[in-house]
């Protein structure tokens, strides 16, 4: 039986997952498009997987060190992405307890 | 680990990967969200280093290369993600754009040079189907644009550089389109090239024709269309994922790549629609001039300016106060000072809100967490649409280094920016802008708000005037 090519279900899956992320975008709320932006920039650095296969299971130099470097970019936006993401999102927290704090203080100074 | 194994759980890492984005709907939930992504990355990571194990029957040298590189990058990424000032955010996406695309160019390099590592070509043979081949082209060509036009993008966005290429004006030469349509026709030669031989030299030639193509097409665009610029890197990152994910036959980078891509082509739409340009009008470039030029042309008009002092007893006179926040705000730092200001409108009774354009900051969402940062409350701060309603029954608006976001020309037909949606300030019952000088935006146009009977301006510094507002209420 002839079987199907790689490519075709590989298409497959790029259709339907372009169909999932247009739709789940236009439910995020644009006061979060920048925490969007970062966190889709970790996100895409998930092609550390492939950089990783490159480092680890080639055995010549140059795929080796292309594999190594890929790795450590990829990483650079997989931390850098997801940290600087949940740094923004703390600041999005209800601040209602800080608020009568610092309310409480200003009034201690008085 | 069987294949089949690791394919499934890939494929719970890009269920949870959708969940980080869909977290994102509401503030409240977005914490979750980014906890649900870190686990599916933490998850692909350790899926693929167990998959190694396997593969390498055990003898993992090579995973020493993994954690290197894996240290070395993520302590420069945690270090630059504690340190990064809010202002900055969109230097530092631009800079993460570039890693991605140098990052898909490199694992491309690699899996020319060794096909039979990564699964896709027979054992000890490198000859790659012509699919995968054709694969790699796109994703090598994507991430290498992706690179070298995140580098312009960024030197663009901090301004810091003197180089030509890294202003916020546009370059344009003559002839420039018809040179980018022939590097892009001879880097399709290559890649078809490249597809029917898998030879070295045309895959070589072929990147260096992307990384200058993605110089030349950022080139031209101006500084104040970077929220665009950015959104679109962001979507061709992605798309170089996907591409990397068609060469290695890898399903879970295929899902990742196409939702950052789909996220990037909406966030570049929803841009383009804020400021009512065709997303080809921008691409070509040539118009956004940086910084604005002076409205010299237009015979001088009288417009009333007033001190902090009076807009301060005007604001707290008032029930309803709108504010409004553009770039001069962020580029002033005075966000802490306006949360200072309107907490002591607060404790005087005043209704604060915030009313925020699409294009407020240097990309999607940025003014947002600047007032975030802040420690203004998110639902006080509302969007284009849900506050312009509110305008006509407001008091006092409050304007802060906006202009061309405010300027009612664009509901007059003729006018430059005819159609672009505004934040509908005109209508209030008395406006106060804050501006540095009576320079124009970024589309160079007058703007009638400043020249109202209803409008005060107070020139300054954002921060200063302000902080000056502040004293003034205290005193009152």
């Amino acid at each position: 039986m002839e079987t199907i090519s790689p490519t075709v279900v590989n298409l497959i899956i790029f259709v339907l997952a372009i169909y999932v992320g247009y739709h789940v975008v236009w439910t995020v709320t644009p006061a979060l498009h920048t925490p969007l932006m970062a966190v889709t920039n970790a996100l895409s650095a998930v092609i550390i997987v492939g950089a990783m296969l490159a480092a680890a299971l080639t055995e010549g130099d140059l795929s080796r060190w292309m594999g190594t470097a890929a790795v450590a970019l990829a990483s650079v936006n997989i931390f850098g992405g997801f940290l600087v993401t949940k740094r923004m999102l703390e600041m999005f927290k209800k601040k209602d307890k800080p608020a009568t704090d610092t309310a409480a203080k200003a009034g201690a100074h008085k | 680990m069987s294949l089949n194994v690791v394919t499934l759980l890939y494929l719970v890492a890009s269920v949870f990967f959708i969940q980080a984005l869909k977290g994102l709907s509401h503030p409240t939930t977005a914490r979750r969200g980014n906890v649900f992504g870190m686990v599916g990355m933490a998850l692909a990571a350790f899926t693929t280093a167990a998959l190694i194990v396997k593969l390498a029957d055990s003898k993992a040298a090579g995973m020493v290369y993994v954690f290197s590189g894996l240290l070395v990058g993520g302590t420069a990424g945690a270090i630059m993600a504690k340190r990064v000032e809010m202002t900055k955010m969109p230097e530092l996406v631009a800079f993460m754009h570039s890693m991605i695309g140098l990052a898909a160019v490199c694992i491309a390099i690699a899996v020319v040079a060794e096909p039979s590592a990564f699964g896709i070509s027979a054992k000890g043979s490198a000859l790659l189907p012509i699919g995968n081949r054709i694969e790699l082209f796109i994703g090598t060509f994507v991430g290498a644009i992706t690179f070298s036009g995140s580098v312009i993008a960024f030197g663009k966005l901090s301004g810091k550089y003197k180089l030509r290429v890294f202003q916020g004006a546009p370059v344009t030469f003559s002839g420039q389109h018809t040179l980018n349509a022939i590097l892009g026709l001879g880097m399709l030669g290559c890649g078809i090239w490249f597809a029917v031989t898998q030879d070295w030299t045309p895959f070589i030639i072929l990147t260096i024709i992307a990384f200058i193509l993605g110089v030349l097409i950022i080139i031209p665009i101006g500084g104040a269309d970077m929220p665009v610029v950015v959104s679109m890197l962001n979507s061709y990152s992605g798309w170089a994922a996907a591409g990397i994910g068609f060469s290695l036959n890898n399903a879970m980078l295929i899902i990742a790549g196409s939702l950052v891509g789909s996220s990037g082509a909406i966030l570049s739409y929803i841009m383009c629609k804020a400021m009512n340009r065709s997303f080809f009008n921008v691409i070509l470039g040539g118009f956004g001039q940086d910084g604005g030029t002076v409205a010299g042309k237009q015979e001088q008009r009288p417009v009333k300016s007033g001190s902090s002092d009076d807009a301060a007893f005007m604001m707290s006179n008032a029930e309803t106060v709108v504010i409004v926040p553009g770039y001069g705000l962020a580029v002033s730092r005075a966000q802490h000072a306006l949360k200072e200001l309107a907490h002591k409108l607060g404790e005087k009774g005043v209704n604060v809100r915030y009313a925020i354009h699409p294009v407020a900051g240097r990309m999607p969402g940025h003014m947002n967490v600047l007032l975030a940062e802040a420690e203004i409350p998110y639902d006080q701060v509302f969007e284009m649409e849900d506050i312009n309603a509110d305008f006509k029954q407001t008091d006092v608006v409050l304007v802060l280094g906006a202009n061309d976001v405010v300027n009612p020309a664009a509901k007059t037909p003729g006018s430059a920016i005819f159609g672009m949606p505004i934040l509908e300030a005109h209508q209030a019952r008395t406006v106060i802008v804050n501006k540095r000088s009576m320079a124009s935006g970024y589309a160079g146009l007058d703007n009638d708000l400043f020249y109202m009977d209803k409008t005060m301006m107070v020139f300054g510094d954002a921060k200063k005037v302000l902080e000056d507002m502040g004293k003034a209420l205290d005193n009152l």
